[in-house]
C-alpha cells in the first residue's frame, strides 16, 4: 500500500523544485536590532557625546572660576547664581567642572582609541597578511608589551616622561594599540585561509585589492563591536591615571581627578565626589551594555534542556 | 609532549620577564636629565653632578648600566632611593607583606564564591536571576576600581559608619583591629575581582554547555547533576583554572587603585609615591616586582590550562 | 504477519520562531509507524526535517524548535506529553540516538569506555559489570582494533572512523527497543558503511528491536530499510515499502530523486566530446611531476602528495580524476593552477611550459586555468555582491567596466541558468546549489581554456548536484572548454568525463578513455573501486559481501611509497618479492588505455573471470555471511 499523504500537489513540489524558489541555506542575517536595554544605553552614550561637544557653552560657570565662599557645598542657589550639584573642594560648581570634564575625559580617551585602532589594524592586517618574519617580529614585540599589566606600564611612562594630554593619548593608544593588534591579526589569518582569499590570489590580484577587496569588509564587524570593549577600558585607564594624580593634572577638569580630590568631602556628606564617579560609570556601563546587546548572545539553550 | 609544551612556556615566561627587564629599564632611562639632577635639583653645579654621576655609575654607556642593574636585581640588591638614601629592599620589605597578606585575602575570600556563583548563573541560564547577575556583573566591571571603592566609602564608613575610611596600620594591632582595617579595601577588591571572575566562569561553563556532547548526554538520558558534574565540569576545569590565575594578575592593577584611596601601606602606594616624586630606582624596582609576579601568574594560568586538557594529559 | 506496532508518529507538528516572533513550520502534519524487528528510513534532502522528526521519539527537539502537535506514541504511550523525569527514562533506555559526527559527540574528557556504557547503566538496564562486558563483546564484533583495551582510552586517542562504530558500540549496549540512526554512516569510506550497517541490521533481527534510519542515501537505504518514508520541506511525499518505493516509484519527487541517483559506473558511458575541439597539441599537461608540502630537500618534498604523474588534457575534453580522499586528487588540480608549485617536472599550457609558481605567471596564463572550489559556502565572499563577485575577473582579465561589465555578467548568470536579478544578492540569501552555480559562473566569467573542478558536487543534495552536472555538461558542449573534474565518487565521474585517470597514494594506477577504463582489463585498485559503488538494489548489499574485492584491505592505511606499488599492501593479486620493491611498468593498451601493474595483461583477465566464477559459486551457495556476528 503506497500512501500519499501530502497537501502539496505533486505538480507543485516539482515546480519548486525546478524554479529559483529553493530554500536560502541560512537565513537572512539578522538585522542591527537592538532591545530597549540596548536604546537607553544608546541614548546615554549620545548624551556624553553632545556634552563632550557642547558642555562648556551650557555650563553655568568657568570650570575654573572659584564663585562661592566654601567648599563642599550642596545644591544651592544664592548670591553668585545656582549650583545644582554643590560645589567642590575648592568652592568650583561641580555641574560645570562635569559638563567640563566629558571632553577630557571621553576626548582623550576617544582619540586613543582612535589611534591605538589605526595602529592595530594597520600592523595587525599587515602581519596576517605578510606572515614570515614581519609577522614574527611584530607579534613578539606585542607579545612582551601585552605580558605587563596595563597601569604598570602607564605608571612607568609617567614616571619617565611626566603627563601632559599628549602623553596621555600617546601612552594609552600605544597600550591598547597591542590587544587590538592582536585581534586585527586573529581576524586576518582567519579570513586569509579562506577559499575567497586564494580565490583571489589564484586570480592574480594584488596584496591592496585582497586587503581592501576580500579581508577589510570581513573584518569591519567584529573590530567595530570591539571598539566599544576597548573604549571603555581606555576610559578607565585614563580616569584611573588621573584619578592617581598622574592623569590630567588641575586645574583642568577631568572625571577621574574630580573624583580624587573630593575624597575628602565623603566625611563632611558632600556628593562631590560622587557625581563624576557616576559620570564616568554611566558612559561605561551603556558602552558595555551595547556591546553586549549586539553581540548574539548563543549558549545556554541546550542547558534548559537538561532534565 | 605535555612536559615539553610546559618546559616551553616556562622558557617563554623567562624570555617575557627578561623583555619586561629592558621595557622598564629603557623607560625610565629615556628620561630627559637623569636621577642626579633631580637629587641635586637647583644647587647642581657640573662638578657635584659628574660627582654623583661617577658615584651612582651614570657616566657608564647605557648596557653596561642596564646589565649591572639587572645582575644586582638578581641578587636582591634593589638599589638605593634617591629620596632619604634608604636601601630599596627595605622601603619594599614590609610594604610587600602587606599587599601579599591582602592579595591572598582576597583570593581566599573572592574565588569560592565566584566558582560557586559562576557555575549557580551558567546551570540557570534565563532566569531572573541569572540575568541580574550577568547584568551586575557586566555593570561592575565597567566601572573603575575608585568607583566601587568611592561608594564603599560612602555607604559603609559615612553613612552607616560601620568600617574607617583609611586603612591605617601600625603594626601593633590586635587581629580584630586588623581586620577593621583591612575591611574597606578587601571588600573592594573582592568585588572587583569577582565580578570578573563569576562572568569569566558563567561562560566558560556555558561554552561547554553547548558542545555536541553535552546534547548527546542530554539524549543519553543523564540527569542534570550528573551532566554537570561528570560531563561539563570536566571539560571547563581548564578554563576555570585560567580565569582564577588572569584574575589574580588582574589584582595587580587593583592594588595600585585600592592602596591609593585607602592609604593602605602597601607595595602599590609606595610605587606610586616614588612615581610622583620620580624616584626611578623605587618606580624600577616595583614595577619589576609587580610585572613579575604578572608574567608568572599568566604562566601559572597557562600551564594550569595545558594540565587540564585531557587531549594533552592523555597522549596518543 | 503480526508484528508488534513499537512506535507510531501521528500528525507530528513541529515549529520554529522566526526573528519577528513568527511561527514557522518545520514539520507539517507527519505519520507514519514501526514495527518490531523493521528498519524505517526517513529520506529527504537539507531542510525536508528528517532529523528533527527522528528526535521526536526521543520527546526532543533542537534548541529553537518546539512540538506543536500531533502524538509520538511508544507502546501506545505518548512520549511527548511524558513528565520530564519519564522522558528522560526514554532517552538511551528505551530509544538510543546514533548522532552523525561522533568525532564532535564524545566527551573528549571521559573513557571510552565509561561513555559507551553509561546510559546502560543509568537505566538499569544492566550492572556495570554486564555492560562492560557487553561492551568489550560489541568492540569486538564491530572489529575494532585492540578491542580489548580500547574501552580505557579517551576519544582523541583513536580514528574517526573507529569512533564512529563506537558510537554504534554505545547505542547498542543497552540493548534499546529503538535505535535513531541519524546519518551514522556519511564519513565513513564505503565499505566501512557497508559493514557497519551490516551489524545494525543484524542486531536488530536477531533482538526483535527496530530503528528509524535517517539519511539522503538512497543506494544506502535500499540496503537496510524496510519501509521508507519519503520527505521534502516537513511533509510526507509517498511512503511505503522499500520494494514499492525503490522499484516502483509513483510521486514525482521520489522518481526525481530516483533520476538523481547516477548510474553504476559500466563502460559505454562515456561520452567523446572530443569533437570540434580537436587541435594538435593538448591544453594542458603535466609531465612527470612530483610535489607535495613542507619544502622541498634533495628535489623531493617533504612530506610527497604526488609522484611521477602524466597526465594530458586535450581540447574540450572532460579529464575525471578520481581516488580516495588523500590520494593527490585535489593537489593534482591546485599543481595545475599554480597554488602549489610542484618539486620537479613541467606543466605545459598550449605547448608553452608555465611558471610553476603563481606570481611568476603572466595574466593570460592565469586567465586560461581557472580553479573551481568544493565549497561555494567558503568560496565566495559573504561580503561582496554577486555582480561584483562574476564582474571582478571581467574586469581584471579583460578590462571591462559599467555598461559593458553589466551587461556580461546578466549573460554569464544566463550561461549558469540564473537569473540576472541575482546580481544585486549577496551569497548567504542564495541556496547551496545556486551559490555552486554562481562559483562556476565567476571561473566562467575569465573565459578559461580548463577548468579545475575540485569536488564541485560533493557538497550538496542529490538532485540539485545532478542539476549542476548537467549544468556542466551543457557549458562543455557551448563553450568547448576543457575540464578537469575531480572527484571521489565514481559514478558521477563516469557520467561526465571522457577520460578517466585513477590516483592512488599520489600515482596514477590507471588511466585511459572512460569506456576503456570502465571494462576489464582493470588495474586490482579501479575493481575495487567499482565493486564498491553501492547499487540502488534491494539485495545488493549481501551480494556484495560475498566477493572477495569486499574482504581486501578494509581498515588497512594508504602508505605513500618510495618504491614499489603503492596499493601492494592492499592488492589481492600482489605478486610477493616484486609488487614491493619494484615500481611497477605501464601496460599500454588500445586508445591510449594504461595500467602501472607487474601482471600482464593475461594475469589481469584470468583474474576478472576468477572473480566472476567465485560470485556465481557464492551466489550458490546461499546467503551465509561470514563477516560481522554481534552479540
Amino acid at each position: 500500500m503506497t500512501q500519499q499523504v501530502t497537501s502539496k500537489k505533486e505538480e507543485e513540489v516539482i515546480a519548486e523544485l525546478d524554479s529559483f524558489a529553493e530554500l536560502p541555506d541560512s537565513p537572512p542575517k539578522r538585522k542591527f536590532r537592538l532591545t530597549w536595554v540596548g536604546y537607553v544605553s544608546s541614548a546615554v552614550v549620545a548624551f556624553w557625546l553632545i556634552i563632550c561637544v557642547i558642555g562648556p557653552s551650557i555650563a553655568p560657570f568657568h570650570e575654573m572660576d572659584m564663585e562661592g565662599d566654601d567648599s563642599f557645598l550642596p545644591a544651592y542657589s544664592g548670591e553668585y547664581g545656582s549650583f545644582y550639584l554643590g560645589t567642590d573642594y575648592l568652592s568650583r560648581d561641580t555641574l560645570s567642572r562635569i559638563l567640563y570634564g566629558a571632553r577630557n575625559t571621553i576626548g582623550i580617551s576617544l582619540a586613543a582609541t582612535l589611534i591605538a585602532y589605526l595602529i592595530g589594524i594597520t600592523l595587525g592586517i599587515l602581519a596576517a597578511v605578510k606572515g614570515g618574519w614581519i609577522d614574527m617580529g611584530i607579534s613578539r614585540v606585542n607579545d612582551a608589551i601585552l605580558a605587563l599589566p596595563t597601569i604598570m606600564l602607564g605608571l612607568i611612562v609617567i614616571a619617565a616622561l611626566g603627563s601632559s594630554i599628549p602623553i596621555l593619548i600617546g601612552t594609552a593608544a600605544v597600550i591598547y594599540a597591542t590587544s587590538v593588534f592582536r585581534i586585527a591579526r586573529a581576524l586576518g589569518q582567519d579570513i586569509m585561509v579562506q577559499d575567497f582569499v586564494e580565490a583571489a590570489q589564484t586570480r592574480g590580484e594584488g596584496i591592496w585589492w585582497i586587503i581592501r577587496a576580500e579581508v577589510l569588509p570581513n573584518a569591519a564587524m567584529p573590530l567595530a563591536t570591539d571598539f566599544g570593549l576597548r573604549l571603555v577600558f581606555v576610559v578607565l585607564f585614563i580616569s584611573s591615571l588621573s584619578f592617581l594624580g598622574l592623569g590630567v593634572q588641575p586645574p583642568a577638569s577631568d572625571w577621574g581627578s574630580m573624583v580624587r580630590g573630593n575624597l575628602g568631602g565623603l566625611t563632611y556628606g558632600s556628593y562631590a565626589a560622587i557625581w563624576p564617579a557616576l559620570a564616568i560609570a554611566s558612559f561605561t556601563i551603556a558602552v558595555n551594555l551595547i556591546v553586549d546587546d549586539i553581540s548574539a548572545k548563543s549558549g545556554g539553550s541546550l542547558a534548559k534542556k537538561m532534565v | 609532549m605535555m612536559t615539553r609544551m610546559v618546559m616551553q612556556r616556562i622558557g617563554i615566561g623567562f624570555a617575557t620577564l627578561w623583555v619586561v627587564s629592558v621595557i622598564i629599564f629603557v623607560a625610565t632611562s629615556i628620561l630627559p636629565g637623569d636621577v642626579a639632577e633631580i637629587v641635586l635639583g637647583q644647587s647642581a653645579t657640573p662638578e657635584t653632578l659628574a660627582a654623583l654621576r661617577a658615584e651612582l655609575g651614570l657616566d657608564q654607556p647605557w648596557y653596561v648600566r642596564y646589565f649591572s642593574w639587572l645582575g644586582d636585581m638578581a641578587v636582591g640588591d634593589l638599589g638605593i632611593s634617591k629620596a632619604g638614601g634608604a636601601t630599596i629592599s627595605s622601603l619594599i620589605g614590609g610594604r610587600l607583606g602587606n599587599t601579599l597578606m591582602m592579595a591572598g585575602w582576597v583570593s581566599v575570600i573572592s574565588i569560592p564564591i565566584s566558582i560557586a556563583l559562576g557555575l549557580w548563573a551558567a546551570m540557570h541560564p534565563g532566569t531572573w536571576l541569572d540575568r541580574i547577575v550577568t547584568f551586575g556583573t557586566l555593570s561592575l566591571i565597567s566601572v573603575p576600581e575608585f568607583f566601587i571603592a568611592t561608594i564603599a566609602v560612602l555607604v559603609l564608613a559615612v553613612e552607616l559608619h560601620w568600617l574607617p575610611s583609611t586603612a591605617y596600620m601600625t603594626g601593633e594591632e590586635s587581629f580584630w583591629e586588623l581586620m577593621k582595617a583591612l575591611a574597606m579595601p578587601l571588600i573592594t577588591l573582592v568585588i572587583v575581582v569577582s565580578a570578573q571572575m563569576i562572568r569569566m566562569t558563567r561562560a566558560g561553563i556555558l561554552n561547554v554547555m553547548s558542545s555536541p556532547y553535552i546534547e548527546m548526554a542530554i539524549l543519553k538520558g543523564v540527569p542534570r547533576g550528573r551532566i554537570i558534574m561528570r560531563h561539563a565540569f570536566y571539560n571547563a576545569i581548564g578554563p576555570i583554572i585560567n580565569v582564577i590565575a588572569l584574575n589574580l594578575a588582574y589584582l595587580v592593577s587593583g592594588v595600585v587603585i585600592v592602596e591609593t584611596i585607602f592609604a593602605y601601606p602597601g607595595l602599590a602606594k609606595l610605587m606610586i609615591d616614588g612615581v610622583q616624586t620620580r624616584d626611578l630606582p623605587l618606580v624600577q624596582a616595583c614595577a619589576m616586582i609587580f610585572c613579575g609576579t604578572y608574567v608568572v601568574l599568566i604562566l601559572l594560568a597557562d600551564i594550569g590550562s595545558i594540565l587540564s586538557n585531557p587531549r594533552l594529559r592523555n597522549p596518543k | 504477519m503480526a508484528k508488534e506496532k513499537l512506535f507510531e508518529v501521528v500528525d507530528l507538528r513541529i515549529s520554529a520562531y522566526d526573528d519577528e516572533g513568527v511561527e514557522v513550520p518545520i514539520v507539517r502534519g507527519v505519520s507514519f509507524d514501526i514495527h518490531k524487528g523493521e528498519v524505517v528510513a526517513l529520506i529527504g534532502e537539507s531542510g525536508s526535517g528528517k532529523t528533527t522528526i527522528s528526535l521526536a521519539s526521543l520527546a526532543y527537539t533542537k534548541p529553537g524548535l518546539h512540538f506543536t502537535g500531533g502524538q509520538a506514541k511508544l507502546y501506545g504511550k505518548d512520549v511527548l506529553t511524558m513528565a520530564p523525569l519519564e522522558q528522560r527514562e526514554i532517552r538511551g533506555g528505551n530509544v538510543a540516538y546514533l548522532a552523525q559526527s561522533a568525532a564532535a559527540t564524545f566527551n573528549p574528557a571521559i573513557t571510552i569506555g565509561e561513555q559507551v556504557t553509561e546510559s546502560a547503566v543509568l537505566h538499569g538496564r544492566l550492572n556495570q559489570e554486564e555492560a562492560t562486558k557487553r561492551a568489550l563483546e560489541l568492540y569486538h564484533a564491530l572489529e575494532l582494533p585492540g578491542a580489548d583495551r580500547i574501552g580505557l582510552r579517551y576519544p582523541h586517542q583513536v580514528s574517526g572512523g573507529q569512533l564512529q562504530r563506537l558510537m554504534a558500540a554505545m547505542a547498542l549496549c543497552g540493548k534499546p527497543d529503538l535505535m535513531v540512526l541519524d546519518e551514522p554512516t556519511t564519513a565513513l569510506d564505503v565499505t566501512t558503511q557497508i559493514e557497519v550497517l551490516k551489524a545494525f541490521k543484524k542486531v536488530i533481527r536477531e533482538e526483535n528491536s527496530a530503528a528509524i534510519y535517517v539519511t539522503h542515501d538512497l543506494a544506502v537505504v535500499a540496503q537496510i530499510a524496510d519501509h521508507i518514508v519519503v520527505l521534502y520541506r516537513g511533509e510526507i511525499m509517498e511512503q511505503g515499502s522499500a520494494d514499492q518505493i525503490i522499484n516502483h516509484p509513483t510521486h514525482a519527487y521520489t522518481k526525481r530523486l530516483m533520476e538523481a541517483v547516477r548510474p553504476r559506473p559500466e563502460s559505454g558511458m562515456g561520452v567523446d566530446a572530443s569533437g570540434d575541439h580537436d587541435r594538435v597539441i593538448d591544453n594542458i599537461e603535466v609531465r612527470n611531476m612530483t610535489a607535495g608540502y613542507g619544502g622541498i630537500v634533495d628535489g623531493e618534498p617533504v612530506i610527497p602528495i604526488l609522484k611521477d604523474i602524466n597526465v594530458s588534457v586535450k581540447n574540450g575534453h572532460v579529464v575525471g580524476v578520481i581516488g580516495e580522499s588523500g590520494c593527490g586528487k585535489s593537489t593534482l588540480a591546485r599543481v595545475m593552477a599554480g597554488m602549489l608549485q610542484p618539486a620537479r617536472g613541467d606543466i605545459i599550457l598550449d605547448g608553452k611550459t608555465l611558471e610553476g609558481a603563481l606570481k611568476n605567471r603572466n595574466l593570460d596564463e592565469l586567465q586560461k586555468v581557472q580553479f573551481v572550489f568544493q565549497m561555494a559556502d567558503t568560496a565566495l565572499n559573504p561580503k561582496q555582491l554577486i555582480g561584483n563577485i562574476i564582474g571582478r575577473p571581467l574586469e581584471f582579465y579583460h578590462g571591462l567596466t559599467g555598461r559593458e561589465k553589466h551587461a556580461k555578467v546578466a549573460e554569464i548568470l544566463e550561461m549558469v541558468e540564473l537569473p540576472a536579478a541575482f546580481a544585486n544578492r549577496y551569497p548567504m540569501e542564495l541556496s547551496g546549489g545556486q551559490k555552486q552555480r554562481i562559483n562556476l559562473a565567476r571561473a566562467l566569467a575569465a573565459s578559461p581554456e580548463v577548468m579545475l573542478c575540485d569536488e564541485v558536487t560533493s557538497a550538496l543534495d542529490s538532485i540539485v548536484g545532478a542539476n549542476v552536472i548537467k549544468l556542466l555538461t551543457s557549458l562543455r558542449d557551448k563553450t568547448g572548454v576543457s575540464f578537469v573534474f575531480i572527484s571521489h565518487d565514481l559514478s558521477t565521474v563516469a557520467s561526465f568525463a571522457d577520460e578517466i585517470v585513477v590516483l592512488y597514494a599520489g600515482r596514477v594506477v590507471e588511466q585511459g578513455p572512460t569506456d576503456e577504463v570502465l571494462e576489464p582489463p582493470f588495474h586490482p585498485y579501479t575493481r575495487l573501486l567499482i565493486s564498491s559503488v553501492p547499487e540502488m538494489r534491494i539485495g545488493w548489499l549481501e551480494d556484495t559481501m560475498k566477493r572477495r574485492e569486499m574482504a581486501v584491505g578494509i581498515a588497512r592505511g594508504v602508505e605513500i611509497t618510495a618504491k614499489g606499488c603503492p596499493f601492494y599492501n592492499r592488492c589481492p593479486l600482489a605478486i610477493e618479492g616484486t609488487c614491493q620493491t619494484l615500481i611497477p611498468p605501464t601496460l599500454e593498451l588500445e586508445n591510449g588505455h594504461q595500467i602501472a601493474c607487474h601482471l600482464t595483461l593475461e594475469d589481469l583477465q584470468q583474474a576478472e573471470a576468477d572473480a566472476q566464477r567465485i560470485l556465481l559459486g557464492y551466489e550458490k551457495l546461499g546467503h551465509d555471511d561470514p563477516q560481522i556476528h554481534v552479540p
